[in-house]
């Protein structure tokens, strides 16, 4: 069977070559693995920089996936801050939301949100805003923008967009070859 | 390319391009009969489609506002899509994914061979499955449908591989690549399938049959046939004595124009029918057009859905090929002794890594999501189908407050599951899970109904006025000169895709049309 090849197109090569600018923002990142402290060092437009760190904690924590970069998780909630900027009523639910988190977080566990150590414990914490129209928005959103990323696609095992290779009629549509003789 | 006059009342008027509207408008043309198709949305051709979920769902997709009410999970998940349907010129022939099956004889005498069922509108409709044969004879050779007319079936891609090896073991006996309105071979200027694997976004290979690669350039081509794009349909108007006049439409420039007609025909799928016939209310229909029987919007069908996806520890990569080549049938049979009436066929089915994402578990998160999400290219998926009741409180009403752009009220979907409808999708969800478990799935996931695609019987055919909204040709009981053309017309789902017997019935209201228009009759 032809199986797919989960790493990046993009390498650390290409970025150093400059060519990288044609290639989509998350994947210049993940080849040189920009992280979370990296990406936000300064203020976001509306947001702080703990802000938007706590909001893209909380997008791995929605939606875990340990073999993809933090890089996935903010190029998902970046479109927040500008909106954020453009709009008093996203601030105010973002800025609330964060807020409440580390709230609960301080209540049960003594820290901030993102520096709760274990996953389940800030599942838990998660779990308690899940009937909020904060976490609503943010993880309908993010369900769209984390997964819709096409450099993630060949991790996921997906090809995305085949008719300008000529379908899969020469690339493996019934390759299968471990099913039981029937 | 004929271009007709707003003031031309010789005209026939088709709202709607999709397999009714779109179908019927080439019959019509290739009859000599002039015909306008209005179509609400834009003009992408093959060339156009984009083989990406979500940029193809912004590019075809009725998206404008809807709401929803009743039992259904759709309703929550996702209050204001109750259905996935296309706007754009070859409605949802471009989206559909080409399964092309006869109606069982027993599925148009469903009170007759159901009896009775306590909340259901049961009622047979006023044609047979032998009258109808002709029809699907003709409509299977005008679409190309595999495994008749002498056409090879589609080769099996690994997703429909599972799926057969796991029905064997099962004992299923009726096990292909389905009956496929998609090229196996070259044929009617169109080649062949190309196993792309993006069927719901438009056929990049032209490969499948849609009103928008053959009916309408066909009929185009006859001179007899306009199509006209991004014009909206708000109102259908009639005279003193009851017969329809023409359209109100709302043109791509946002200017109000009116269409006479000799006749109006509406194909605007199950949902904008009834409410264009709910929206074009007057002092003489004050309950809208053709609703003395007060069945107009009622008894809307969505089919009894359901998806099983199957885990494997080796990979599938189902997403590769044709989306819908592989069928089981031996469940779409009726057989109350299983607990229910009717019956369900299994259909392969795949969703790349954005839609598997949004319609997996809506609105699910944490690790049992992602994990599933992370076994994406080890899953097979089966798609489940099944007749669903009909009940009159399932229906199409205006929505009291919200309105679209142009002023008019939006549809209101209302859906509640029968307890025949569970029934069925549980002993469904049983069969699929264990089909895929028969070849090793180490995890099955009985994923929910998504927003409807098969949207049916809010306009139903029946023999008595009193009973429904349409006669036998789809000509409404109350005015000779006004048809439906759509799967609003069924008076009954049945338990396959519906477009196979749009078709048909559009080509034989063509007929009908003809003749009466010939005889001076409308």
């Amino acid at each position: 069977m032809r199986v797919i090849d989960p790493r990046s197109r993009y390498s650390r090569r290409t970025f150093l070559k400059g060519a990288a600018s044609a290639a989509p923002a998350a994947a210049i990142a993940a080849g040189t693995g920009l992280s979370i402290t990296d990406a936000w060092a300064e203020d976001g437009q509306a947001l702080t920089a703990p802000q938007l760190k706590t909001l893209v904690k909380m997008a791995r924590d929605v939606y875990p996936h340990d073999f993809i970069g933090d890089v996935y998780y903010i190029t998902a909630i970046k479109p927040w801050d500008k909106k954020a900027a453009g709009d008093a009523a996203v601030k105010a639910m973002l800025v609330d939301g964060v807020k409440r988190l580390d709230s609960d977080a301080h209540d049960r566990f003594k820290t901030t949100y993102v520096d709760v150590p274990w996953e389940v414990d800030r599942v838990t914490l998660l779990q308690g805003i899940e009937h909020t129209d904060f976490f609503g928005k943010i993880r309908a959103d993010l369900v769209v923008s984390l997964y819709n990323q096409h450099e993630l696609w060949p991790k996921f095992g997906y090809e995305g967009s085949s008719a300008e290779y000529g379908g899969y009629i020469n690339r493996g549509f019934n390759d299968i070859d471990w099913l039981p003789k029937v | 390319m004929a271009q007709f006059d707003l003031n031309d009342d010789s005209l026939v008027v088709i709202v709607g391009s999709g397999a009714g509207g779109g179908t019927l408008g080439n019959e019509l043309a290739q009859k000599g009969i002039k015909t306008v198709i209005l179509e609400a949305g834009s003009r992408n051709e093959t060339s156009d489609f984009v083989n990406d979920e979500w940029e193809s769902f912004a590019q075809l997709a009725w998206t404008d506002m809807r709401t929803t009410s009743g039992s259904w999970r759709v309703a929550r998940d996702f209050a204001n899509l109750p259905a996935w349907i296309v706007k754009s010129v070859g409605g949802s022939t471009v989206h559909w994914a080409g399964a092309s099956l006869r109606f069982e004889p027993h599925e148009f005498q469903i009170k007759s061979t159901y009896g009775g069922l306590d909340g259901a509108n049961l009622l047979d409709w006023p044609i047979t499955r032998a009258e109808l044969d002709p029809w699907y004879e003709k409509a299977e050779h005008k679409m190309g449908v595999t495994r008749t007319n002498g056409i090879p079936g589609l080769p099996g891609n690994n997703n429909f591989k599972v799926m057969e090896a796991g029905a064997r073991k099962l004992g299923y006996k009726e096990v292909h690549t389905g009956r496929m309105a998609i090229n196996s071979q070259p044929r009617d200027g169109r080649g062949s399938c190309q196993q792309i694997g993006f069927c719901f976004q438009g056929c990049k290979s032209g490969a499948k049959w849609s009103t928008l690669v053959s009916e309408i350039p066909k009929g185009e081509a006859t001179g007899n046939l306009e199509v006209r794009p991004d014009s909206h349909v708000l109102k259908i108007e009639h005279d003193q004595t009851g017969k329809v006049t023409g359209v109100v439409y709302v043109d791509g420039e946002g200017k109000t124009q009116r269409q006479k007609a000799r006749v109006v025909a509406v194909a605007g799928n199950s949902i904008e029918s009834p409410r264009l016939l709910l929206n074009s209310a007057s002092s003489m229909y004050p309950d809208g057009l053709a609703n003395s029987s007060g069945q107009v919007g009622r008894n809307y069908l969505r089919h009894m859905t359901g998806s099983v996806y199957g885990i494997f520890e080796k990979p599938v990569h189902m997403y590769r090929g044709t989306t819908m080549a592989g069928i089981i049938r031996d469940e779409a049979v009726h057989d109350p002794k299983r607990g229910f009436m009717g019956g369900y066929e299994m259909e392969t089915i795949s969703l790349g890594i954005p839609f598997m994402a949004a319609f997996l578990n809506p609105g699910a998160w944490g690790r049992t999501f992602t994990a599933s999400m992370e076994a994406y290219p080890r899953m097979a998926g089966m798609w489940l189908i099944g007749e669903d009741m009909p009940q009159e409180t399932n229906r199409i009403t205006l929505d009291p407050v919200a309105k679209d752009k142009h002023g008019m009220p939006v549809a209101s979907v209302h859906y509640d599951d029968h307890p025949n409808d569970v029934a069925m999708r549980d002993h469904a969800y049983r069969q699929g899970a264990a089909i895929y478990q028969a070849v090793g799935a180490t995890v099955t996931l009985p994923t929910t109904p998504y927003p409807s695609t098969h949207n049916m019987g809010t306009n139903r055919m029946s023999e008595k006025p009193r009973d429904g909204v349409l006669n036998k040709f789809g000509q409404t009981h109350d005015i000779k000169n006004l048809f439906v053309s759509d799967g609003s017309q069924f008076t009954s789902g049945a338990a396959c895709n519906p477009t196979l017997t749009i078709v048909s019935l559009a080509i034989r209201q063509a007929d009908h049309i003809a003749t009466r228009m010939q005889s001076r009759d409308i």
